[in-house]
């Protein structure tokens, strides 16, 4: 194809520095300035304020991406194990509950981990004693695994399914158990799908404000709860609103650049 | 070599309750005669007829889907053409466009939402310091959609325009068309599902986006989502339930009308196939 044609993506170009640059810089320029637009660090003097929200949004976010590689790589593994077609199947079944909006899905589970809630009712037919988890760290952080769980399993089933059996059935024949194989073959091999999922868990984790504010009760802030608040609400100061964007975009683009580090190649990451 | 297949059934099945409990949940609760959310009092068809007459939300609905289908037509469009133009680019400038592309993919949605809110909000000063009467609303939302949906579209073109032949696009020229004929009749048929499904996902993400409107929408343009995101805050109203009912249900339909369409688009494809060997 002749080299002309790279005029139409002119417009784009135009575009996206219009709507995804030029916002970018702003956000730099808010944090660096006062009210009066003139430049100042204090901004970031400031967020030493809030040192225990970014403890706790890290926290809950690294906790819930720990918890959903220990559910999700193990269902991966077993799926992987499966017929095609009763694959095919679960990775359906684990990707409808995503086609619900985030709201809805949290919602519900705020029905079932009141204190009078259905959790509870099981709980103490069962003459268990009952839990109080709804308005703590725990609810959010469950909010936080039920939400992003796919978005693990489905790139490790991608990648644990593109395993060549052969590779496999050699490691066997030449006289591996089964937890030898599955420790130096299956799980090296399986090393980008992991990768890509807790990056995928992570930043919607440490970015999230409505999991927070439905499960949390508002006693758990955390970092996106407090950049609404400095955009939106009562509290309006974009200047302290885009310092904290500028260190959660730097918190996500280390985490990004860490897992890219470990393992190089695999784009094609959502079964889609 | 022999091993239990328990543990993993126990585990697939754990799982199953977890992802699908809080849905049941929701959808037995769309029938409860009370406001309760949670004792089960008796069944109502109540709270559906009240979400059929709750003028926010049909208004909202109506909104949310007009914008979803413009956005995504508008980023298809522009997608497409710029996929195309990418594809002929030279290697750098077309890595550097495509290192922007996936500003938005990555960026947290929060980021991207308040980033856009700044230049809208920068936008509205200037044109009312013009005298202009200028407010965050449906062309700001119009906007921050189409602006989050064309990576997508490009995502998902691309691939199919890096399969295309070299050849194809010189074999039309040189049977008389001329490059836009060449484009319209031989190239765009080739990477139509590329395009289809880039729409697909445009449309999708834009239905389903929260964030982003909640930043970028003024106090009176609401979207489904948003009057979602207001009644969980009040916390009272089963019509919610009604609500997220409705939409598993038509979700659950168009996912199994896809299917059974893919299945026999395969079936089809291999009828054609044993008929051309």
């Amino acid at each position: 194809m002749k080299r002309r044609g790279g005029l139409l993506a002119f417009p784009y170009a135009v575009w996206m520095i219009l709507f995804t640059v030029v916002p970018m810089l702003l956000v730099v320029w808010f944090a660096l300035t006062d009210e009066d637009g003139l430049p100042t660090v204090g901004n970031f003097i400031r967020l030493w304020d809030y040192g225990a929200v970014f403890g706790r949004s890290l926290g809950l976010a690294a906790v819930s991406t720990v918890i959903c590689l220990l559910i999700g790589y193990p269902l991966a593994y077993v799926l992987s194990r499966e017929t095609d077609a009763m694959r095919n199947t679960a990775m359906l079944l684990i990707m409808l509950p995503m086609w619900i909006n985030i709201l809805l899905r949290t919602y519900a589970w705020m029905s079932i981990l009141e204190n009078s809630g259905l959790l509870n009712q099981l709980l103490s037919f069962l003459r268990l004693p009952a839990l109080h988890i709804i308005n703590t760290p725990s609810a959010v952080a469950l909010g936080m695994v039920y939400n992003y769980l796919p978005f693990m399993v489905l790139p490790v089933l991608t990648v644990i399914t593109k395993i060549d059996d052969s590779v496999v059935e050699a490691a066997q024949d030449l006289g591996g158990s089964q937890a030898t194989v599955f420790r130096r073959v299956i799980l090296p091999l399986s090393l980008p799908g992991v990768l890509s999922g807790i990056t995928m868990v992570f930043v919607p984790a440490v970015s999230t404000f409505i999991i927070s504010k439905l499960l949390g009760g508002g006693k758990s802030m955390l970092l996106g709860d407090l950049i609404e608040m400095q955009f939106l609400g009562n509290t309006y100061n974009p200047y302290l609103g885009s310092a904290i964007s500028l260190v959660m975009m730097v918190i996500v683009l280390i985490s990004m650049a860490l897992m890219n580090r470990f393992g190089e190649g695999e784009e094609e990451v959502m079964g889609l | 070599m022999k091993h239990s297949r328990v543990p993993g059934r126990v585990l697939q099945g754990f799982i199953a309750v977890f992802l699908y409990a809080p849905i049941l949940v929701l959808i037995v609760f769309s029938f409860n005669a009370t406001k309760s959310r949670v004792k089960f009092e008796g069944f109502t068809l109540d709270w559906y007829a009240k979400l059929f007459e709750d003028r926010q939300v049909l208004s909202a609905l109506y909104l949310t889907l007009v914008l979803a289908v413009l956005s995504a037509l508008a980023a298809t469009v522009i997608g497409t053409v710029s996929a195309i133009g990418l594809h002929n680019m030279k290697r750098r400038p077309r890595k550097a466009l495509l290192a922007l592309n996936n500003i938005p993919v990555v960026n947290p949605d929060i980021i991207t939402g308040v980033s856009l809110m700044l230049v809208f909000l920068l936008c509205v000063s200037f044109l009312r310091s013009l005298g202009l009467r200028a407010g965050l609303g449906f062309t700001t939302l119009l906007l921050a959609h189409v602006t989050f949906n064309i990576p997508y579209v490009i995502l998902s073109v691309m691939p199919k325009l890096r399969q295309l032949s070299r050849n194809t696009y010189e074999a039309a020229l040189d049977l008389g068309a001329n490059p836009f004929q060449a484009y319209r009749r031989v190239i765009l048929p080739e990477i139509m599902p590329g395009v289809v499904s880039g729409a697909i996902i445009a449309f999708t993400m834009s239905i389903d986006d929260f964030l982003i409107s909640y930043f970028t929408t003024g106090t009176s343009v609401q979207t489904l989502p948003m009057v979602i995101y207001a009644m969980t805050r009040k916390r009272i109203s089963p019509e919610i339930n009604a609500l997220s009912t409705l939409m598993f249900l038509t979700v659950l339909v168009l996912l199994i009308v896809i299917n059974i369409l893919q299945s026999r688009d395969q079936k089809e494809k291999e009828r054609r196939f044993r008929a051309v060997s």
